[in-house]
């Protein structure tokens, strides 16, 4: 494998930090994946019509498939005290449940406004779970947007999970943490079982009555950067984290893998014999979009803390240039090994000011440019070639045999401009 | 607190914004908390405009809460101020900041911009989308018109002006079109035309007219209230949707002006003679249930009794400020009119209703989808294909025109009918047949071909994972690798050996 290298007069640029309107979702939108997630699990946020409309606006047509989620919106009688916050919250619960009998998890979800009013939910999900005998089990999170962004919202929900799940014990097992796509699930097990390691969990789990144990002979895995607050109420609860890039492109999925399996003690032999054909597979699919993305300038604007494992991933194993890569947030001991491998030289950026960066993407004219659905149009408008980011939480795109279908996700739009006369 | 699924309108700075975006040269600060910019993409996405709206949000966190909010809303408004330079600012709260009780009217005034900057005060846990873009059309009418001395217009030519065009609105570019070419043709010139494009100035021209059109009343309303009191204009409050409304509409212009309406005005309307044409009696007494905003549901009331000939089975409206207006018109048709911003309720009205043809939002299209209704969209909200690059007017006797196709073509056509039940056991013609235009999704399914090498279980388990979108393609694909590689068993690896193959 090689490394990538630079001229040894090079200096890191600064991380440039800047405060400013940030245009980014909140961590309500998570709901949006991990209801498709949780098949058994329903979301209510407790909010305003704002929130409510933003999860509509977020899910598109999705939301009419039979939705697992909904909004208690309060109302101006909740707010003059005139309606007792707490009966009100339990009213609404006991008419869902009537409702949906089939749920069995069901998460408070907090926002803005119940933060700002200082609503307790947790407090809540503890009495309505005591009420409802645990069935369905009642829990409370906050996706709230002056708490959290985007996918931190998941980060949220499995934190909330974590104290729930059953004591491990001494049994040893693997525990794969951040939602993938079932597909992605089903090829990640294979791989580990093929490996040798005998027990393989994901957190969360497709059903609320399979969440897996943990204990101190769990070693968890993230298979998403932006879990912090999980991994560190998993490490509460005895789990050690195995620290790896994440496994996005054919390398970061080697690695991550290799990480796991150093960590249960496995031969590498063995773990070369098995990831060998899918790492080749991955190669060669790879090979055909490398050359329509080699040497493209591409600019991240902040949004999930994906960007820099799927920088990397462009950089390394795509041969793109990196002309500023911004996350929301940088969590600095999850991002070590992605880090270490992303060019030498990449300009970084953490938070937002979006005016100053819009400046900074028009002065470098980037060939592409990853952004959230506000800025895409627009963008487009101006002759630059957007990649709306949200795509990629939704696609399965983890593991080698959705490498070359992540890194079609950048070479399409530019393919399409290639090929459109109008 | 009320249990939500689905929301009809957004919040009330949503219709804020709405304004905003329509004008030129007006900048709207916002104070909200991080996420809020999740409304721009309404505008970006759903009405695919070309450039962002002019909204300045202040995103304060959790760590900004506490006195550090007012200082962040200053600057805000400061650099959206350097930045955009405005003619004139709107400032206010979301739904959270009205909780943290800064005041952005004050904020903004402590600042002496050289600029108008007009504070909107919108009660978010009270009112709505449409109530939010009312209130923020009248109060930059009021502070434009401020000083404005009504203006003697004796022996002036008749002008009018339009209101209520805006952005997101359903259909009101083309609206705005057909509006315009009808009152050319009715010889009355246009003064102001707002929101859509009017600039702030251009407001404060608004009392040289002889009368406003209130084109969206959800929108307009106030403002032309406003102006009737003020200035003593006259409001035309006729919608022009539908033939005998556009009608109604080209006569109160004309009584207006004090002429009279001109022979060819219908010239290219059509939709009278499709109506009486022979394959449309079948459309007699089909049972229509309507559900929109209000003006919308008591427009496409009026077409769809009186100028299609349909039973009207439910009339409602989400619009709870029009409750009066639409249970009038309920009475006319005999029904009771559902007032109702709740979506379950509806589903409800309608599945007790038994309609043949649902007309409504986007919602009661999923409504309808799910209750094996036909259905069109006659109202806001709707999705982007409601936003079509084609012409597509409801106002005016091209939206005559369209309307008619509209509200038709989700039904069979009268041959198609016919024949129906003449050969009902016949295989293409029989009671289980959906609508032929429903095309590919309602076709029997088509016998796959014949398997040559055989699926491992597990390699057909994989491959139900795989989107059903191009759950065929991968099918295919794999058969054909497998064909080509001689294998005769697919097992997994040969999915991924096959996807990794077509992929080069």
């Amino acid at each position: 494998m090689s490394v990538c290298t630079t001229a040894p007069s090079a200096t890191a640029p600064d991380i440039i930090r800047q405060r400013g309107q940030r245009e980014v979702f909140c961590g309500l939108t998570g709901i949006v994946w991990l209801h498709r997630r949780i098949q058994d699990a329903f979301f209510l946020v407790v909010g305003s019509r704002t929130c409510a409309h933003l999860v509509q606006s977020a899910a598109g047509v999705m939301i009419f498939a039979e939705p697992r989620f909904a909004t208690a919106i309060i109302e101006e009688r909740d707010l003059a005290g005139r309606a007792d916050l707490d009966d009100e919250l339990d009213r609404v619960v006991t008419r869902l449940i009537e409702r949906r009998p089939d749920i069995k998890l069901l998460f408070l979800v907090g926002s803005c406004p119940s933060e700002v009013i200082k609503l307790d939910l947790t407090r809540a999900a503890a009495r309505l779970d005591e009420r409802f005998g645990r069935l369905p089990r009642i829990l409370a999170y906050s996706g709230s947007g002056i708490e959290t962004t985007f996918t931190e919202g998941e980060d949220a929900c499995l934190e909330a999970l974590v104290p729930t799940l059953a004591d491990a014990g001494s049994t040893t097992s693997l525990m794969v943490v951040g939602a993938v796509a079932d597909i992605v699930e089903d090829q990640f097990r294979r791989l580990f079982t093929a490996i040798g390691i005998e027990r393989v969990d994901f957190l969360p789990a497709r059903h609320a009555g399979a969440m897996p144990a943990v204990g101190p002979h769990t070693k968890f895995i993230l298979a998403q950067p932006f879990l912090a607050a999980t991994a560190r109420a998993l490490h509460e609860r005895g789990a050690r984290r195995i620290a790896a890039p994440y496994p996005l492109g054919a390398e970061g999925t080697r690695l991550w893998i290799e990480a796991a399996a150093a960590a249960f003690g496995i031969d590498p032999a063995r773990t070369e014999s098995v990831l060998a054909l899918p790492a080749r597979r991955a190669t060669e699919s790879l090979a055909a979009v490398r050359a329509k993305l080699a040497g493209r300038k591409i600019f991240f604007f902040p949004d999930s803390q994906l960007e820099i494992p799927l920088a990397r991933f462009l950089a390394r194993e795509c041969g793109v240039e990196l002309v500023e890569v911004g996350t929301p947030f940088l969590h600095r001991d999850l991002m070590d090994a992605e880090l270490a491998l992303l060019p030498f030289a990449t300009q970084l950026s953490e938070g937002q000011d979006v005016e100053r960066q819009l400046d900074r993407c028009r002065a470098e004219q980037p060939d592409l440019v990853i952004c959230g659905l506000g800025l895409a149009n627009p963008l487009e408008a101006e002759g630059i070639a957007t990649k709306w980011s949200i795509e990629l939480v939704f696609s399965p795109i983890h593991g080698f045999e959705q490498a070359a279908d992540l890194a079609n996700l950048f070479a399409r739009p530019l393919a399409r401009r290639a090929l459109l006369s109008v | 607190m009320q249990l939500t699924l689905w929301t009809y309108e957004g919040p009330p700075h949503i219709g804020a914004m709405r304004i905003a975006t329509a004008m030129q040269g007006v900048h709207y600060v916002l104070h909200a908390p991080q996420g809020d910019t999740y409304a721009d993409l309404l505008f970006t996405m759903i009405e695919r405009r070309d450039r962002r709206p002019p909204v300045t949000y202040t995103t304060f966190q959790a760590r900004d809460l506490g006195s550090d909010t007012a200082t962040l809303f200053k600057n805000a408004v400061r650099d959206a101020y350097d930045r955009f330079k405005p003619e004139a600012m709107i400032v206010g709260a979301s739904c959270t900041a009205e909780l943290i009780q800064d005041d952005p009217g004050g904020l903004a005034a402590a600042l002496g911009l050289p600029i108008p900057v007009i504070p909107l005060e919108l009660p978010a846990y009270q009112r709505k989308e449409n109530w939010g873009a009312a209130e923020t059309l009248y109060h930059l009418v009021r502070a434009a018109t401020n000083g404005v001395a009504t203006p003697d217009r004796t022996g002036r030519p008749v002008a009018v002006n339009i209101l209520g065009p805006a952005a997101l609105g359903f259909r009101h570019r083309d609206d705005l079109i057909e509006v315009t070419d009808l009152l050319g043709k009715l010889g009355v010139s246009i003064n102001v035309i707002a929101p859509l494009g009017a600039r702030f100035a251009d407001l404060a021209r608004i009392p040289a007219a002889d009368a406003n059109i209130v084109l969206y009343p959800e929108i307009a309303g106030t403002a032309a209230a406003y102006l009737a009191r003020k200035f003593g204009q006259k409001t035309i409050t006729t919608v022009p949707i539908g033939l005998n409304a556009t009608r109604d509409f080209a006569a109160e212009i004309a009584a207006l002006t004090g002429s009279t309406v001109p022979d060819d005005l219908e010239s290219q309307a059509r939709s009278s003679w499709y109506a009486r044409s022979i394959d449309s009696t079948y459309l007699t007494g089909k049972r229509v249930f309507i559900f929109g905003d209000a003006s919308h549901a008591i427009a496409l009331a009026r077409i769809a009794a009186t100028e299609i000939g349909f039973t009207i089975a439910g009339l409602g409206t989400y619009s709870r400020e029009f409750a009066r207006e639409v249970k009038s018109a309920a009475a006319l048709y005999n029904v009771e009119a559902l007032i109702s911003d709740d979506y379950l309720t509806v589903e409800a009205a309608i599945a007790a209703a038994q309609p043949e043809l649902v007309l409504g939002t986007q919602m009661e299209r999923h409504i309808a989808k799910r209750l094996g209704i036909p259905c069109a969209v006659i109202s806001a909200p709707t999705h982007v294909q409601d936003f079509p690059a084609r012409h597509s007017p409801f106002a005016g006797f091209e939206g005559a025109n369209v309307l008619f196709d509209t509200l038709t073509h989700p039904l069979m056509m009268g041959l198609e009918e016919h024949l129906l039940g003449m050969f009902r056991e016949d295989f293409e013609f029989n009671d289980q047949a959906a609508p032929s235009h429903l095309g590919a999704e309602a076709a029997a399914p088509v016998a796959t071909a014949p398997i040559l090498t055989g699926w491992e279980p597990s390699a057909e388990a994989e491959l139900k994972k795989i989107p059903f979108f191009v759950r065929g393609k991968a099918r295919k694909n794999t058969e054909l690798f497998a064909a080509e590689h001689g294998v005769t068993l697919i097992t997994i690896e040969t999915i991924y050996d096959a996807k990794a193959h077509f992929s080069r």
